[in-house]
């Protein structure tokens, strides 16, 4: 029998979810585990954006942090349930994505890039600078999700770390399905056919400059629901969250590990969320290593450390 | 009024720090089509290496030479090491690896020197001259003075010499230029060497006023691409024009609307002529052929 891909990455995905925490030392890793998915999720995103429609963007922390402050500040301000405003925050994102993006995405190269960047630079400079809304770099609390005591009625007692462990890897796989599905469907040919080449896509009829809106909006959402996930599993959250160097990590995880499988930009997450936690020692190469990393991989891993590895392999195989 | 001289004089100093950045940009970008997110990193080594150049006893006039010169072959490994080899990469990829350098250039910066503020002696005194009731510092001069020589150096290499007319030519057509024996991994080359050179230059002029740090550069990088794609990016005469506007904008939206909003400034102006105006207020509509 055989398998489809699909079903294949999703299988992979859920059995490594579910047993990894057999190796677990201790609750700690719950912890580690949940970010893992959490950056997961966001990276899914990058993967709809760059690895499916070949378009860069340099500010999609901008959209995790309006997801994230969405959780922190409309409960108290709209008096609405976290839950809502973890939509709610999504919704802005897309919205604001869409205006951003709607008259930048007709120019090529590196527009959406620069475009993007400002966008989420503007973003971090408005939740430190509105003090008395935002609590300025000091950051906010945020009201608890109240899922977990759901769950802990019905008579499923999960600790605090295991039940977003749990929640968040839910959530990516429910990520990594939607993406993996855009993937086959009409929508998502059209994108690798224009990431293939503009023109080309063109002269087939692919309405280039909405499907890259598409593709803009679609993967700001999972940035946004990525924040509004940190948000409600920290209890806090920090204008950090939107800042360049968040939009930068997204973009080096998804290309580190595969931009262009779902399956290895979340290796890629992976391995740039644990090891700066194992490797607490050289924290100060930690800078110096990222950059090596990013330049490596670019220079001689193109398609990501994953599908090069895979090759690698099926090339012994055969 | 003399408020608004004030702003200018400050406006006018960023102004051309920002203008010779986006050069540095224009120059690479000319040369290669790479958008060089690095180019805050040269004028940040600039500073720095002056600083400690100069903390080492090198006279400063020797430690500003020093850093520009080490500056100038950081900008030459750039190319050699990273740019080269991934040649006919698509977009996104060089970007990445510009990325990576600066941020690569920053890790190691913050090891080899620390992570303090610095600066060092501005080069004729700290007393400010008095101006139709403003005041304006003598480095500030030096700051516009060096911008507008380096934009005068550059319109003459580009027109007047060979070398230049090559590497102008090699923005033109890459192919045709080998076809007529230039020898374009060389443009490139000196392309990158140049740009860093003129990014250490802005380094060295701007940091007894603004001070320097290993983290400095991105900032900086930011603002000289806004100021690029507000001239029109690619175009020296834009690059200029740009700068200067971009930094008028910043002082006077400190002074007059917020402080804690300045750097928005350029962010604005970034989403905007991208809106209004793709090709910036000097550039020319670009045809593609398929």
């Amino acid at each position: 029998m055989r398998i489809s891909p699909k079903l294949a990455t999703l299988s992979v995905l859920a059995v490594l979810i579910v047993l990894a925490p057999a190796f677990f030392p201790s609750s700690f890793y719950y912890r580690i585990g949940a970010l893992v998915f959490v950056n997961g999720l966001a990276v899914v995103g990058i993967v709809i954006l760059t690895g499916y429609a070949g378009q860069i963007s340099l500010g999609h922390a901008g959209f995790a942090g309006i997801g994230a402050y969405a959780c922190a500040l409309a409960p108290v301000h709209l008096g609405i349930h976290v839950g809502l405003a973890a939509v709610l925050g999504a919704v802005v994102s897309a919205i604001l994505a869409y205006l951003v993006g709607r008259p930048i995405l007709r120019l090529k190269g590196y527009y959406l890039a620069v475009a993007s960047l400002g966008f989420g630079i503007l973003v971090a400079m408005v939740l430190s600078n509105e003090t008395q809304l935002t609590g300025g770099p000091d950051g906010i609390q945020v009201e608890d999700l109240g899922l977990r005591g759901l769950l802990g009625d019905l008579g499923l007692d999960l600790s605090n770390a295991e039940f977003w462990y749990a929640f968040s890897g839910l959530c990516l796989l429910i990520g990594a399905w939607l993406a993996l599905n855009l993937h086959n469907s009409p929508t998502g040919r059209a994108w690798r056919a224009l990431h293939g080449s503009d023109v080309a896509a063109r002269t087939v009829g692919v309405d280039v400059a909405r499907l890259k809106l598409q593709a803009f909006v679609i993967s700001a959402v999972y940035a946004s629901a990525s924040g509004s996930l940190l948000a409600l599993q920290n209890r806090f959250i920090t204008p950090e969250v939107a800042g360049y160097m968040h939009s930068i990590e997204m973009v080096t995880m998804a290309v580190l590990g595969g931009a262009g499988s779902v399956l290895g930009a979340i290796f890629g997450a992976t391995i740039l969320t644990v090891l700066p936690q194992v490797l607490t020692v050289f924290a100060e190469y930690e800078m110096l290593m990222l950059g090596l990393v990013m330049m490596l991989v670019m220079i001689f891993l193109r398609e990501g450390l994953l599908p090069s590895l895979l090759r690698l392999f099926r090339g012994r195989g055969e | 009024m003399p408020e608004l001289m004030q702003f200018l004089f400050s406006g006018v100093t960023v102004g051309a720090v920002y203008a010779l950045v986006a050069l540095g940009f224009t120059i690479i970008y000319n040369a290669s089509d790479v958008v060089n997110f690095a180019q805050g990193e040269f004028v940040m080594l600039g500073g720095m290496i002056t600083v400690f150049a100069h903390a080492a006893g090198l006279p400063l006039p020797l430690a500003a030479v020093v850093a520009i010169i080490v500056t100038a072959g950081i900008g030459v490994a750039l190319n050699k090491l990273a740019i080269e080899p991934a040649r006919g990469a698509p977009v996104v990829s060089l970007i990445i690896i510009t990325i990576g350098a600066s941020i690569f250039i920053k890790g190691v910066t913050q090891l080899v020197f620390d992570k303090q503020l610095h600066r060092f002696p501005a080069f004729s005194g700290d007393v400010p001259i008095r101006i139709m009731g403003a005041t304006i510092l003598p480095q500030s001069l030096w700051v516009i003075a060096g911008a507008i020589l380096v934009f005068i150096a550059l319109w003459l290499f580009f027109t007047r010499t060979l070398t230049g007319r090559a590497v102008l030519a090699t923005s033109n057509n890459r192919l045709a230029a080998q076809l007529v024996g230039i020898n374009t991994g060389w443009v490139m080359t000196l392309s990158f060497g140049l740009s860093a050179a003129i990014g250490a230059l802005a380094g060295v002029l701007v940091t007894p006023i603004t001070l320097t740090s290993y983290d400095v550069g991105i900032a900086l990088a930011l603002k000289g691409f806004a100021a690029a794609m507000l001239g029109g990016m690619g175009n020296p005469k834009g690059a200029l024009v740009g700068g200067i506007l971009l930094g008028l904008m910043e002082a006077l939206t400190a002074g007059y609307i917020s402080s804690q909003y300045k750097d928005a400034a350029a962010f604005v102006v970034i989403l905007a002529v991208l809106f209004a105006m793709p090709q910036g207020l000097f550039g020319k509509k670009s045809t593609d052929r398929v």
